[in-house]
């Protein structure tokens, strides 16, 4: 029993270990930077991961949560004057509740009309974000005041890398708990056959609106902390691109696999900055070594290599 | 396994290529720019970042700024202010630039300014909106006229008509919006009347219906029409389909040719201001800008075979503010940079004649701005304006 609790727990202590060492070879404030950013999208990836990975559902509008949670904490302080922190909660609670209200329904929807269904719901999150320009500052954007936690204020890259760092952490464990709990396994098994899971009485719906609402969460926790990081938010934090991006990432790292999100947000952060010397053919050169890991590695970086892993041991 | 090795290898080779890329020469004067050049704003971006390219390489073929050559380090945003701010943070802290030109968009343009007011570098902005220079910030500056400048030119020509009522229809786009928050903000300085507003979303195909509204409506004189790309073209194919008589406005968001060529026959006598960069054949030989306007549209279109916008214009205004600035101040050295770029006086550029100080950080006035008036399909310059 002892051996197995040991075992699960390896990859959240790798990954605790690799965030915490990283810094001492980080040489200026755009490593930490990078980091910060990789660590917030890979928030947001671990809850989508957990919809389409486990439970097996697309969402092409889980920015619009990213989108929920950046407005709360511009629109909380910026017009109500309540702390950042409470508006982080506020807007996680209210992405929650919006996830429920539209899953209900569209989550009774199968296959390609579940991810227009939710593709609609991004984009009109996007565009009432852009067209309420008297609370949202319309498509430019508006500030965002500094989170400030017990007279700290959250300033700086270095400030948001272990902020980012330690929440990650923890949704990565509450998401390995959550795969571990009966809810999780009852995902798994409609991941696998939804009629099989319907048969062994698994109320389909109910638990597929249970994760769409904690992921949702995820997203808006991961929104929040871009746009208080940032200082400014633009509607395009909701945009349709950016619910792709988080989507491309969950298939790259791994359907399933939840260090698997941490890696799809490590590779689609980072490649960009690097690919930046080729000038124009950046985006191509982007969209070939994307193509060119999915060719290779099917089902995604980490079940993939795994796999590999676990062959050449024998 | 092999496959892997490949991977190893690459990934290697891609790795040296930026370690050498970011050694090359450190005498030269290293100036960023973040540039929507691809995605939605890369209408924005694409014409700023060639204008720079082009300019830099021209400058240092003739010796460079104060001896020294100076390196543009040019980065895409792709029209996402979070990576613009992230990529403000990389010329900040890896590239070390000593100056910074553009920020195609507002969005963009807000979202980095703390980076560079944090690291203390002057930063010239290429985007429209008026809060990026009011409040002044000490280290932003801005090329490009305002919104508000193109309200104020288009509500002085009303009034010189003695047209004082008008009606309000604006697209919901970034422009349009802006524009029309704009318009409303100095109507009642400028002895303004809106009598009626309507709006329309930047991919609707027919505005009758408002257009119908306006016409109902007694007492409004003339139309104004903020807006960007084919909604106005189709506001004005309608209001002439309608018959309305009204005088209408279009703004500086579409003085292009591809406003006549989209509304066709129906946009005779409409008027709309605009920049002397696109009307720089038509300006009388006498005016102050001419030369300028004219060297540079013609040297952008005979390097890139593309017609010259505004946005690019922008970037070169952006680009020799600065090199003005640095040869004034004999260095490179960011303070006195930016003191000098805060001291232009007189900079005739593409987007007008540049007076900046400690309290206008854009420096430019309603002379920015020219009204046209569209006569046998080709742009006619209003005389005195």
């Amino acid at each position: 029993m002892r051996k197995i609790i040991d075992m699960r727990l390896l990859p959240v202590l790798a990954i605790t270990a690799i965030v915490v060492v990283l810094p001492y070879f980080f040489p200026s404030a755009y490593y930490y930077r990078i980091g910060a950013l990789v660590l917030i999208f890979a928030l947001a990836v671990v809850g989508l991961n957990l919809l389409m990975g486990f439970a097996g559902q697309v969402s092409l509008g889980h920015a619009g949560f990213l989108g929920i949670g950046a407005y709360s904490v511009a629109i909380g302080p910026g017009y109500f004057g309540a702390p950042s922190w409470l508006c982080l909660f506020v807007g996680a609670m209210l992405s929650g509740v919006v996830a429920f209200l539209v899953g209900r329904p569209i989550l009774r929807l199968k296959g390609h009309y579940l991810a227009v269904a939710t593709l609609g719901f991004g984009l009109l999150v996007a565009i009432v974000l852009t067209n309420e320009a008297g609370f949202t500052g319309g498509p430019d954007g508006m500030s965002v005041p500094k989170l400030v936690l017990f007279g700290w204020s959250a300033r700086g890259a270095d400030a948001w890398y272990w902020i980012a760092g330690a929440t990650f952490i923890g949704g990565f464990l509450l998401a390995l708990n959550l795969m571990q709990s009966p809810t999780g396994r009852a995902l798994q098994a409609i991941h696998d056959s939804e009629i099989a899971a319907l048969v062994l009485g698994v109320d389909v719906a109910r638990k597929k609106l249970t994760i769409f609402t904690i992921s949702a969460m995820y997203a808006s926790v991961a929104g929040s902390y871009l746009a208080l990081f940032n200082g400014h938010i633009t509607p395009d934090v909701a945009g349709f691109l950016r619910s792709i991006e988080l989507v491309a990432m969950v298939v790259l790292g791994g359907m399933g696999s939840i260090v698997g999100s941490l890696v799809g947000a490590v590779v689609l952060v980072v490649l960009p900055q690097a690919l930046t010397v080729f000038h124009e053919y950046e985006q191509a050169l982007l969209g070939l070594i994307v193509m060119v890991f999915m060719i290779f590695l099917r089902r995604g970086i980490v079940p993939s290599l795994a796999t590999k892993f676990a062959g050449w041991r024998k | 396994m092999k496959v892997l090795q490949r991977f190893t290898v690459a990934a290697a080779a891609s790795l040296l290529a930026i370690l050498s890329a970011s050694q090359q020469a450190s005498a030269q004067i290293k100036i960023g720019a973040v540039l929507s050049a691809t995605g939605p704003a890369s209408f924005l971006g694409d014409p700023e970042k060639k204008t720079l390219e082009i300019y830099v390489e021209e400058i240092n073929a003739k010796g460079g700024v104060n001896g020294q050559k100076l390196q543009l380090v040019v980065y895409d945003d792709g029209g996402s202010a979070d990576n613009a701010r992230t990529f403000a943070t990389r010329l900040v802290e890896e590239d070390k630039i000593v100056a910074m030109v553009g920020g195609s968009t507002t969005g963009s343009t807000l979202a980095m300014i703390p980076v560079f007011e944090d690291a203390q570098i002057p930063f010239i902005s290429l985007a429209g909106a008026i809060q990026i220079v009011e409040p002044v910030r000490k280290w932003v500056f801005k090329t490009p006229h305002t919104d508000k400048m193109a309200c104020e030119k288009i509500f002085a020509d009303l009034k010189s008509r003695k047209l004082t009522t008008i009606a309000l229809i604006s697209g919901t786009d970034a422009f349009g919006k802006s524009m029309r928050d704009q318009c409303v903000a100095v109507a009642p300085k400028a002895g303004i009347t809106i009598a009626i507003e309507e709006s329309y979303g930047p991919r609707d195909s027919d505005m009758t219906p408002q257009l119908t509204n306006i016409r109902n409506k007694v007492g409004a004189q003339a139309v104004v029409n903020p807006g960007f790309g084919q909604g106005p073209a189709i506001v004005t194919r309608n209001y002439r389909q309608l018959g309305i008589t009204l005088p209408l406005y279009q703004s500086h968001g579409v003085a292009s040719k591809q406003f006549i060529d989209l509304a066709g026959p129906a946009a005779e006598g409409v008027r709309l201001p605009a920049a002397a960069l696109l009307i720089a054949n038509i300006l009388p030989a006498n005016d102050p800008q001419k030369s300028v306007v004219v060297n540079y549209s013609q040297k952008y279109q005979q390097k890139t075979g593309q017609a010259v916008s505004t946005f690019g214009g922008h970037a070169y205004d952006g680009l020799m503010i600065l090199v003005e600035a640095m040869q004034r101040a004999k260095s490179a050295d960011k303070s006195k940079v930016r003191d000098e770029i805060e001291k232009t006086k007189g900079y005739i550029g593409t987007g007008g004649i540049v007076n900046m100080s400690p309290t206008d950080h854009m420096g430019l006035d309603l002379s920015a701005f020219h009204i046209l008036e569209i006569k046998d399909g080709n742009w006619a310059l209003v005389p005195g304006t």
